[in-house]
């Protein structure tokens, strides 16, 4: 093996692959059942980088030579940077080795389109295929499907991958016209309809005969970066929301647009990435998936932007406090996830907790509740409440100044009016 | 107050619990190691650990707790932080007088406290899994080197067993020194005596591929950084400090 060029190569085509945020390796349950290499089943950060992102899969494009011009995109035609491209056998022995001295879970194969969708695809599924047929390895694998691929080479893809991705790019189709002339959502949405019947189809079939193939058992996913173009939180939501509840996706993921490229349909070079705006969306989609929010509940008509200075949580309960307060010991579950200050696992154990005693707020505050916060929304076993009736923006007030937001590098002193 | 001197096992603690419920104790404390002179302590009694004793306990465990519930307990064991017993114990004794399962009993500070404990061991273990990284020795055996903060070394033989099903590897506590060895087969415990070892032994680390892949890993790790988004506090509370001597790509 000739050392030098595969560390260049691993060096190209690591960094070409690197603004795919996707690196979740769960939600498989391939099992080791051939005395073989790996099992996947809930997922394992092995390392993290500089900028706090999990590193879990060796994430790599097959090649970044690409006939596609999008503006977003580093490995873009137009751009002048160094191309490469690996072999099949390069990529199955990076992920062997590297899985047997447990750096990794397993694989994210990428590839920029060097001919056309079936061809590149082709190139993928073959590495797949070897990985899973000639060295009985059950890591995880994700693989890209390129847009326009067609339904056999899919369906082949789904026999040896968790993980099936295509990126949508944009949250709108107008904004993908205007920055990705060769793409369009419909070479997306055809694949990605595809799988869900073919996953819905397998899981029926595992029903009747457990020894049916397993077919893409981690699903699909997506991803669309927000901040290249002007769409609001509204669409991004409304966007996200539409492709969870009709294609059965498993995560959709938000990049905030990172400026690589000068092109004057994009922001400047200069412009910061909006890390806070993808924070509120992520913590928007946790409450779309995990806390029962409706999508219109977080953004809409009246509420298009999420608040940048507080969570969407919090934004929704000031919004509506004459939800509020509700009672710990009595209210639904449903309801105690509403509250600001409580996660899901505090919840479950305030439901657990409450059936051996009325809790108290000390008791709320050993189970992990952010009694400053919820303290505005709850009452307990206890005399002392929130007696007086505030209205949502001083309880905002109050809040922001007693936390320090991890993003506000220079703390405002806000004069405060009450 | 009496205190319960016992030798740092499960049994051992098991045996304890066996000894308070029949002497009737009310006040007790534990304290792990050898039994050194009386004459300090007014009222001390040695556990001396007991198969009969401790599966009695552990068959009234079982009737009072669900499976998880017993394996929790075990896991808070192997915490050994301190007054660690103090916990396990009260949880213990919580659970006989019940007359319900106490499990999910969070308002009761050892239900509370032991819970914390098994999340501490836990994520630890977790790490574990995460940040071991093996070696390939001359002889095609991986082997790895840890020191975690927990003994977890026990928990960790079905997750590495079932992944690395046909590779040898070895994970060596440091600290503890003792390790888990797999030969293709079963995992058993081992220990390296590596004072006596001589160059001789210390060549055979050396491993057989001059180090390639862990040098392309060390280039995988920056190249996939993006520095635009840099946030090295994120980056420490995932990998604190005290593990990084272990990971390839931060050596």
């Amino acid at each position: 093996m000739d050392a030098v060029r595969i560390t260049e190569k691993l060096n190209i085509l690591a960094d070409a692959a690197k603004y795919d945020v996707s690196c979740a390796s769960s939600g498989s349950k391939r099992k080791n059942e051939n005395k073989g290499l790996g099992n996947a089943s809930n997922g394992i950060c092995h390392s993290y980088t500089e900028d706090g992102r999990c590193v879990s899969l060796l994430k790599i494009l097959l090649t970044n030579h690409c006939i596609f011009d999008c503006a977003y995109c580093v490995s873009r035609k137009s751009n002048d940077i160094k191309r490469a491209g690996f072999t099949v056998q390069e990529v199955v022995d990076l992920t062997i080795n590297f899985y047997r001295r447990n750096y990794i879970e397993g694989l994210f194969l990428s590839s920029g389109i060097f001919k056309d969708a079936d061809f590149t695809m082709e190139r993928l599924v073959r590495v797949a295929k070897k990985l899973r047929t000639e060295h009985n390895f059950n890591g995880y694998i994700h693989l890209k499907s390129i847009p326009g691929t067609s339904d056999e080479l899919m369906r082949e893809a789904g026999l040896y991958a968790d993980r099936l991705s295509i990126n949508l790019e944009m949250p709108t189709e107008e904004g993908l016209k205007l920055l990705a002339p060769d793409k369009n959502r419909q070479d997306m949405i055809q694949p990605m309809r595809y799988l869900k019947q073919e996953i819905i189809q397998n899981t029926e079939e595992k029903k009747l005969f457990k020894k049916a193939p397993i077919f893409a058992p981690a699903g699909q996913s997506t991803q669309m970066i927000v901040g290249a173009t002007n769409e609001s939180d509204q669409q991004v939501l409304n966007s996200a929301n539409y492709f969870y509840q009709n294609f059965n996706l498993k995560r959709v993921y938000y990049s905030g647009y990172v400026p690589v490229l000068m092109d004057k349909r994009l922001p400047g070079l200069n412009t910061a990435v909006p890390m806070v705006r993808e924070n509120r969306l992520y913590q928007a989609d946790w409450l779309m998936r995990f806390y029962g929010f409706r999508v219109n509940e977080i953004v809409n008509e009246t509420q298009p932007l999420l608040d940048l200075d507080i969570d969407p949580k919090l934004s929704w309960a000031i919004r509506n406090m004459q939800t509020f307060p509700i009672d710990i010991n009595k209210a639904a579950l449903q309801l105690i996830l509403r509250v600001p200050g409580i996660g899901v696992l505090s919840a479950q154990k305030i439901v657990s907790a409450r059936k051996f005693r009325k809790l108290t707020w000390e008791n709320l505050k050993a189970l992990g509740v952010a009694i400053n916060r919820a303290k505005y929304f709850i009452t307990c076993n206890s005399n002392i409440f929130e007696k007086r009736d505030l209205v949502g923006t001083s309880i905002k007030q109050f809040i922001l100044a007693e936390s320090q937001s991890k993003y506000l590098k220079n703390a405002q002193q806000q004069l405060s009016l009450f | 107050m009496t205190t319960l001197i016992y030798d740092g096992t499960f049994e051992g603690l098991l045996t304890a619990v066996f000894e308070i419920y029949e002497r009737k104790l009310i006040h007790v404390k534990m304290l792990k190691g050898e039994w050194r002179s009386s004459a300090l302590f007014e009222d001390v009694i040695k556990v001396i650990t007991d198969q009969t004793k401790s599966r009695r306990v552990l068959k009234g465990l079982k009737e009072r707790l669900s499976t998880e519930g017993v394996q929790r307990v075990y896991v808070a064991h192997l915490s050994e932080i301190d007054n660690c017993e103090q916990t396990l114990i009260g949880y213990i004794r919580h659970a006989f007088d019940s007359d319900r399962n106490i499990e999910e009993d969070y308002g009761n500070k050892f239900v509370l406290k032991l819970s914390e404990i098994v999340q501490m061991v836990r994520r630890e273990r977790h790490r574990m899994e995460a940040f071991v990284r093996f070696q390939k020795l001359s002889d095609g055996t991986f082997y790895a080197t840890v020191d975690p903060d927990f003994n977890v070394l026990p928990l960790l033989i079905k997750h590495f067993k079932d992944r690395y099903a046909d590779q040898k590897w070895i994970i060596y506590d440091l600290k503890r020194k003792y390790g888990i060895y797999y030969d293709l087969n079963t995992v058993e415990y081992m220990e390296i005596d590596f004072s006596r070892s001589n160059q001789g032994g210390k060549a055979s680390i050396h491993c057989e591929d001059k180090g390639i892949y862990q040098h392309l890993w060390k280039n995988y790790f920056n190249s996939v950084n993006i520095p635009a988004r840099k946030n090295m506090k994120l980056h420490l509370r995932h990998i604190p400090h005290r593990y990084w001597k272990h990971l390839t790509e931060k050596i």
